[in-house]
């Protein structure tokens, strides 16, 4: 992470995709530094106010109707995320169960653990099926930050939300994924709630989060709970 | 309310508790949460054993008044408290109320519904926190309401409507909504195929699905709870989202296939799951292999639910058949020897599960869903049927109409 915090002008938005190495790169989107690396590089980092998530990335453009046996296939439930090692584990299977004809590119290259891809774009009732939360986190786990979709099954969005994994973001209008391709550079905006794809130069715009966003934002019910009062805190580790 | 964890919770809802509530922390009620191992059973997976090791762990710190433990998987009638699978457990010992709100970590659990409550599925990070507090945060969902009128043919089962009014309404129809079944259909359904219907409310994106609770509800509860109950109803005023009418009597067999399906020959046929292996299912594929007297065409794989199930299937008599139970008949059919209760290949599982698709088969099953590789393979196909519909298509090795047998 140290590495990440050259001169404000040194960063340019090659190193932003960092394409490789993967690890690096996973580890680079799942911290603050993308959130405020667009808006905040020229504010003095002590004083930097917070701002509403901002993801940019590579996206991985999937279709209508995806559901959590093609997320994350029934063989590897049996891996409990609670354990950092198994966690690693099922983001290295995230989006196993798509079938290579329709999708020739893996989500995780193999022999990786995490994927290149900031973004999942896709279509109507996205992650529909089994209620296993296995699908959210290994999203989460393979270093996505947002998934871009027309509309959601319930439990997934509810899971995203629960385990603070992804950001569960909903289109205003419907057939964003054709319009983008797998690799496209896009840009997720919380704040303005607009969907950039600048590869192809097209903008969306999203429903906001709403009350999900706090949830998400803390880490999750649990750490949402806490913060509110709504549950005592842990007690000191 | 009432919590339920099946082993598809991973043993992550265990977890997620103690690491969130600390290790000393109680769930808010130990009567009120019911844990069953059904999901990975009868496998040598190392990691589903641990599992289940993992939630009697937290059973016995807990002490969970109700824990369907199992063993002995070598043997499933050697475990006493087993079950199978959960939702028809959930019914079949008691746990299942009018008026009451049921949560569980399995998305079909909505399939207590079929008794007048308010059930439906929920994630491990969910489940931790209502194991903690007894408590959820949930939205009341507009309804939508289905009105079946008609005498049901004899070739029709629940599994026929609903796969209809998925049909009719799309995989998302029902997203964030409720889906109330009523009408003379209705009422005439038994419990177990009202829990069919309620079953697949989750196929149409449904929030849960519910059957007003009757005499057909409360006779059926006899001698299951001692629990006291308060069935509640939509009144008068009640509002809903949409309506759907059907006249029963005019509906046909229907099965569902995945998109791109093409064939419709068979090479085998999966009965089972908590769609369709309940102790009805099984008669109703009893009744078309006893009325075609042949064999099976292809391999036939028959899972009850649960011990009980199984324990029907060798003991209860076919009527018309002279006596003879479930069982006879399929293995006159040549079925394949009813496997130990459990989730089974219904979602695949691990590689050395029964009945599990390691190959691109195409598959005709009394199961609820059929995306890529569900039953194991990803260029396996399946088809979404009734029991009376599977029993058919095992006796042509095609997609079958059971009326062929039937009328």
């Amino acid at each position: 992470m140290a590495a990440a915090a050259p001169s404000a002008t040194a960063v340019s938005t090659a190193a932003l995709l960092a394409p490789n190495p993967a690890p690096t790169s996973a580890f680079l989107r799942r911290t603050q530094l993308t959130r405020h690396r667009l808006h905040s590089l020229k504010c003095r980092r002590a004083a930097a106010p917070r701002r509403p998530p901002l993801f940019h990335g590579e996206c991985f453009v999937v279709g209508d109707n995806i559901d959590t046996d093609q997320i994350i296939p029934a063989e590897h439930l049996t891996l409990v995320p609670s354990k950092p090692d198994e966690y690693r584990k099922l983001g290295s299977f995230a989006f196993a169960g798509l079938p290579s004809a329709a999708y020739p590119t893996p989500f995780v290259a193999p022999g990786e653990e995490s994927s290149r891809y900031a973004v999942i774009v896709g279509g109507a009732n996205f992650g529909c099926g089994s209620s296993r939360e296995h699908a959210p986190v290994a999203l989460g786990a393979a270093g996505t930050r947002a998934v871009v979709a027309e509309g959601y099954a319930r439990i997934f969005f509810r899971n995203s939300v629960a385990t603070g994994e992804v950001y569960p973001l909903e289109l205003t209008d419907a057939g964003a994924w054709k319009e983008c391709k797998t690799g496209d550079v896009v840009t997720v905006d919380l704040g303005n709630s607009v969907f950039i794809n600048h590869t192809s130069g097209k903008e969306y715009k999203l429903k906001p989060i709403g009350d999900a966003g706090p949830v998400i934002e803390a880490g999750g019910i649990f750490a949402y709970a806490r913060k509110t009062g709504m549950i005592a805190s842990k007690a000191s580790a | 309310m009432a919590s339920s964890i099946s082993t598809a919770a991973k043993a992550s809802a265990a977890f997620a508790h103690k690491k969130e509530f600390g290790e000393d922390a109680k769930v808010w009620d130990r009567e009120k949460v019911v844990i069953i191992p059904d999901h990975y059973i009868f496998t040598s997976d190392e990691r589903a054993n641990r599992n289940v090791d993992i939630l009697r762990d937290f059973c016995v710190e807990q002490n969970i008044k109700y824990f369907y433990d199992i063993k002995d998987l070598s043997n499933f009638k050697a475990n006493p408290d087993y079950k199978g699978v959960c939702h028809i457990a959930l019914a079949q010992e008691g746990h299942c109320r009018p008026g009451e709100v049921l949560l569980g970590t399995d998305s079909h659990t909505c399939n207590a519904g079929a008794f007048g409550q308010f059930a439906t599925g929920i994630g491990n990070t969910d489940a931790g926190f209502v194991l903690g507090t007894g408590k959820a945060l949930l939205k009341v969902p507009p309804t939508i309401r289905f009105v079946l009128d008609g005498e049901m043919p004899p070739y029709l089962l629940a599994k026929d409507l609903i796969l209809q009014i998925i049909g009719e309404i799309s995989v998302s129809g029902a997203t964030y909504k409720s889906m109330e079944f009523v009408g003379s259909t209705v009422e005439s359904l038994t419990m177990e195929e009202r829990m069919t219907l309620c079953n697949m409310v989750i196929e149409a994106g449904g929030k849960n699905g519910v059957v007003p609770a009757d005499e057909t509800t409360f006779k059926y509860l006899e001698g299951k709870t001692s629990v006291d109950y308060e069935p509640v109803y939509s009144d008068a005023q009640a509002r809903f989202f949409s309506d759907y009418r059907f006249d029963v009597s005019k509906l046909e067999p229907v099965v569902a296939k995945q998109e791109n399906a093409k064939m419709s020959r068979s090479t085998r046929v999966y009965i089972g799951s908590c769609t369709g292996g309940k102790t009805e299912d099984f008669l109703a594929a009893a009744k078309v292999f006893l009325a075609s007297g042949k064999k099976v065409k292809v391999p036939t794989f028959l899972v009850p639910a649960t011990q009980k199930v199984w324990m029907d299937v060798y003991s209860l008599p076919v009527p018309g058949s002279g006596g003879k139970t479930c069982s006879q008949i399929f293995e006159e059919a040549g079925c394949d020897t009813p496997a130990s209760p459990s989730c089974g290949a219904c979602l695949g599982g691990p590689r050395d599960t029964y009945a599990r698709m390691n190959e691109p088969l195409v598959c005709v099953s009394t199961t609820n869903r059929n995306f890529p590789g569900r039953m194991g393979h990803k260029e396996g196909q399946i088809y979404l049927a009734s029991p009376y519909t599977a029993a058919a298509s095992a006796l042509t090795g095609y997609v079958t109409d059971p009326r062929d047998f039937l009328l």
